[in-house]
């Protein structure tokens, strides 16, 4: 202590030199942010481990923490609900009365699927099982859009799944922690999903760019997609199962083709992981199976979760289903009861 | 003042994590899922007034390389690309370090007026940095929503961090 006392220079260097390594430290730190950003583009192992172990940890008390906050919400949605139990009640008649037509069609058809697909031989793909989880974080800010949940690997989360909800589907998982994982949000600009409009069959790419309405780009040149026509994925590219519902057509907004999403992304609380086993490569099943290719609307796309629109199927099955029906036949597609556009639609 | 027993070290010691704690507490919050419509994509930065409080009356007590590890677990919890919150928060430390002295014993409206220049310039660069990992301009609707959300919470959360300061030791 008293040596350095009487040795002012010494001192004063040695704050020189303190405040040129602070300063080096700092420049350091700030490349390394850099190059951390670099290599998490290019999708490091490292990076990748780095930031699902960080989720992990901080992923229990984010679900302790959000538990509370998801409380409020249901009893503040709850009382709302209270008041407008009669009206609730009257349409859930009238939809019941709906359904239970639906429900008729529904049984017919599936009996039909069933006897034209013992006819072909068909093999149908192994039902997947589902994970369900909370979602426990998802204040991604203004640049992604994306959702933290409390299932990871241990959980059998695996990367790529799906991630559905009550109401259509959610997006993909991108990161896998060992109790926690990452959904990208399918209006994220990240996400590109390969779907086809339900009615028309033509195929797309739904693509996010932030908005909570993602747009279709590469339709076919002759497409005109209806607005209200159902969207569902087309389980191109081998990533994502057929016939999960994603959303309706909007119509042309600021020169692009809209999707408005079946989910609410305000309510995002429990979402379903679901693993649909080992999905066959498109070249595979089109080598295998031209016909089917050539006749899109006779195509058994598998898993389909979505109801097939009743006039595609009536059309092109109509005199396999003559000759079977002894009694009890539903209406024909014609007079079907008609769903109405917001039943299967977003919550306004 | 070095001496004092083994709990008076831990108590400091204790003390002094105060600053850390906080800061990553705010991060954690940040993230909870609130069900307000568009609430996730303008999410106030709450860290950013944390470290922007922290970096002019306590520096020592949260150094660079901490705000560093601060910004990326902010990234791992947000799912933005892992870094970019890390440049922003240093940025922000780097700034008001060097503008220490002006801060100092100001009053707070003066403070305020310079969270809000520091703050606007490193969101510009937090929403430049993703455009180009991104590939893409991205709106600037949020960012500029999410600016003005932490401006006008700034007041609020410089509230809780000086309840805070006071369990701090006085600086030597």
């Amino acid at each position: 202590m008293a040596s350095k006392i009487q040795k002012p220079g010494v001192m004063a260097k040695l704050a020189t030199f303190r405040g040129l390594a602070q300063r080096f430290a700092f420049v350091s730190l700030f490349l390394l942010a850099f190059a951390l950003m670099m290599l998490g583009k290019a999708e490091n192992v490292v990076v990748e481990r780095a930031r699902a172990g960080i989720a992990d940890i901080a992923a229990p008390i984010l679900d302790a923490l959000s538990r509370p906050v998801a409380t409020v919400s249901d009893f503040i949605t709850q009382t709302g609900e209270m008041m407008h139990l009669r009206e609730e009640n009257m349409r859930l008649r009238e939809e019941n009365g709906r359904l239970r037509a639906w429900h008729g069609v529904a049984t017919h058809l599936a009996a039909e699927n069933e006897a034209l697909r013992n006819l072909l031989n068909y093999v149908p793909p192994a039902r997947g099982g589902f994970i369900s989880a909370r979602v426990v974080g998802d204040g991604g800010g203004p640049f992604v859009r994306s959702a933290l949940i409390n299932s990871g690997a241990r959980d059998g989360v695996a990367k790529g799944l799906a991630a559905l909800n009550e109401e259509g589907l959610v997006g993909r998982v991108t990161d896998v922690g060992q109790r926690s994982a990452r959904i990208l949000l399918l209006t994220d600009f990240n996400s590109k999903i390969p779907v086809m409009l339900e009615t028309s069959r033509d195929r797309a790419i739904l693509a996010g760019d932030n908005s909570a309405q993602p747009q279709l780009s590469f339709l076919p040149p002759n497409s005109r997609p209806k607005a209200g026509e159902r969207v569902v994925t087309s389980g191109h590219g081998g990533l994502l199962p057929a016939g999960l519902p994603v959303g309706v057509v909007l119509g042309m907004r600021d020169g692009q083709m809209r999707v408005q999403p079946f989910v609410n992304w305000d309510r995002l609380e429990y979402i379903r992981i679901v693993d649909f086993g080992p999905i066959p490569a498109p070249e595979a099943s089109a080598a295998d199976a031209p016909v089917i290719i050539e006749r899109p609307a006779l195509k058994p796309a598998p898993q389909v979760v979505a109801p097939v629109a009743p006039s595609a199927v009536a059309s092109s099955t109509g005199d396999v289903a003559d000759s079977e029906d002894e009694d009890g036949v539903p209406p024909p597609a014609e007079t079907l009861p008609s769903l109405p556009p917001t039943s299967g639609g977003p919550r306004q | 003042m070095k001496s004092g027993g083994l709990w008076q070290r831990l108590d400091r010691f204790g003390r002094n994590l105060v600053p850390l704690a906080v800061t990553l507490a705010l991060v954690i919050l940040g993230a909870v899922p609130l069900p307000v419509a568009g609430y996730a994509s303008v999410v106030p930065l709450f860290s950013l007034c944390a470290v922007f409080f922290w970096a002019i009356y306590r520096p020592h007590l949260l150094p660079p390389w901490l705000v560093f590890c601060i910004g990326l677990t902010q990234d791992a919890l947000a799912g933005t690309p892992f870094g970019l919150n890390a440049i922003m928060l240093l940025l922000v430390y780097g700034m008001v370090a060097n503008q220490r002295r002006f801060f100092l014993g100001k009053p707070f409206t003066l403070v305020w007026w310079g969270f809000m220049l520091i703050t606007l310039i490193a969101i510009v660069v937090a929403w430049l940095l993703a455009s180009i990992a991104f590939g893409v301009i991205i709106r600037p609707g949020p960012a500029t929503f999410q600016f003005l959300l932490t401006l006008a919470l700034y007041p609020l959360a410089a509230l809780l961090l000086s309840g805070a300061q006071r369990l701090l030791p006085q600086p030597a």
